[in-house]
């Protein structure tokens, strides 16, 4: 699995991606981000207020709900402010 | 339709003329231009560096552009997204909109650009006399883009 993280939550990983072999008890996006959680204090930081962060599953938005495979693209990043 | 995500800057001139080029059943062409302003939340800003999801950002604006296309009778749109590190008055974005007539295109193209700022992924890093901090995503932004969702149209005459 890819992770891909941006803006505030490249910093504090201080990775832009990584890939990653989950337990099989991570089905879904809201088990990625407690499992990523325990990689270190890095990550548990980027991720502690999950309010603030947003994704997209294979380059679509998803929510915490939504199902994960093996072979997916999944990245983390805070609400959009281009334009 | 063309949808271009680059470092470099771009000639808003140069690019109409190409948009409308050889095209005789256009009859105006709407444009929003985007520029970064030296002053933000009350503080004085030097730089931003606009960071972006390669990929994703492409499939976003190409997204947004066909819902648009859906709506209004157009016959070009152009979008332009800068990212890297850009100071006041550079231009970061160039949205524009072809069309027979100028309703079409002038909605559309307020469309375009309030879709563009709450779906197409990128974040704005900026820099001021305090350090650098990240923009916050506008409450008034998502609002600018809902009220779309509320009144979807058909294309207009």
């Amino acid at each position: 699995m890819r992770i891909l993280y941006f803006a505030f939550l490249r910093q504090r990983t201080g990775l832009g991606e990584e890939t990653v072999e989950t337990p099989a008890e991570v089905r879904d996006v809201a088990g990625l981000v407690e499992w990523l959680k325990t990689r270190g204090p890095g990550h548990a930081e980027a991720m502690r207020d999950v309010s603030a962060i947003r994704v997209a599953v294979n380059q679509e938005f998803a929510g915490m709900d939504t199902a994960i495979a093996a072979n997916d693209e999944i990245a983390f990043f805070p609400p959009v402010t281009g334009g | 339709m063309t949808v271009k995500v680059q470092r470099d800057d771009f000639d808003v001139g140069a690019e109409i003329a190409a948009l409308t080029a050889g095209r005789t059943d256009i009859g105006g062409v709407a444009t929003f231009l985007g520029l970064v302003r030296d002053i933000a939340g009350g503080e004085a800003v030097s730089a931003m560096t606009l960071e972006h999801y390669p990929g994703m950002t492409e499939k976003m604006l190409a997204d947004i552009e066909s819902q648009a296309r859906e709506r209004w009778a157009l016959d070009e749109i152009l979008i332009i997204h800068r990212f890297g590190r850009l100071e006041p008055g550079d231009r970061i974005v160039l949205v524009a909109t072809a069309s027979a007539h100028r309703k079409a295109a002038l909605e559309s193209c307020e469309f375009l650009i309030d879709w563009l700022k709450t779906r197409a992924p990128f974040w704005k890093l900026e820099e001021t006399g305090q350090g650098e901090h990240w923009v916050e995503a506008r409450e008034s932004d998502d609002e600018a883009a809902a009220r779309w969702e509320e009144a979807p149209r058909k294309a207009a005459e």
